[in-house]
């Protein structure tokens, strides 16, 4: 699956999306597998309270059932209008 | 009934052209970048293409349903925007005004929080400085 970071995550792991394998069942415990691929990793994901997530372009909860998605994004809280 | 991402300049007397044919209110908000330190040149405006664009769409479509409206319209900027200047800009028509106003102030409530941009503070200087979202616009939500 692709994986998408943005905002200060995308500068704190270096690069904005990144091909992985993974059987994670939900989007936390596919970031637990992320945060130890490097040390960027470990410090994007170091406040789970901040992390947004959208699973295939859907906003999503940490917790819920992650399927076999396509696109995974991960993202501090938005900031627009 | 639209919404639109893009990097230009909007004109709003251009989007309200023919906007809410049959309607007895139209509401427009227009957000503008704002400094609150005096040492801002610009805000730069990062999004999630493809999702911002279905995202937007569908608070627009649920807005419409919750309180009827005829029409309604979101335009929202990325990149850099100096201070002064618009970012976005949502406009809602309904037969009363009380609608109108209720849809738009409900939309911008969901871009606040829900809408996936960021927003990053770039000084005079070049420093720059990612804007923390606020537990308020969080709260704001609550409300509907």
């Amino acid at each position: 699956m692709e994986i998408l970071y943005f905002a200060a995550l995308r500068e704190r792991v270096g690069h904005p999306r990144e091909t992985v394998t993974s059987d994670a069942r939900t989007p936390r415990d596919l970031v637990a597998e992320l945060a130890a691929r490097s040390d960027g990793h470990a410090a994007a994901f170091a406040d789970m309270a901040a992390l947004r997530c959208a699973v295939d372009q859907q906003l999503t909860d940490l917790d819920a059932p992650l399927g076999q998605p396509r696109e995974v994004a991960f993202f501090p809280p938005m900031t627009g209008g | 009934m639209s919404a639109r991402v893009q990097t230009a300049p909007f004109d709003l007397a251009a989007e309200l052209a023919g906007f809410g044919a049959g309607a007895g209110a139209v509401v427009t908000f227009t957000g503008l970048v704002r400094d609150d330190t005096g040492r801002m040149a610009a805000l730069e405006i990062e999004h999630y293409p493809g999702m911002t664009e279905r995202a937007l769409a569908e608070y627009g479509q649920a807005a419409a349903a919750r309180f009827a409206l005829i029409d309604w319209r979101i335009v929202h900027r990325h990149g850099r925007i100096g201070t002064g200047q618009p970012i976005m800009m949502v406009a809602t028509a309904a037969r009363h005004r009380r609608a109108a106003f209720e849809g738009a102030d409900y939309l911008m409530d969901w871009l606040k929080s829900r809408a996936p941009f960021w927003k990053r503070e770039i000084a005079h200087d070049g420093a720059a400085r990612w804007v923390a979202a606020k537990t308020g616009d969080e709260d704001a939500l609550a409300r509907w």
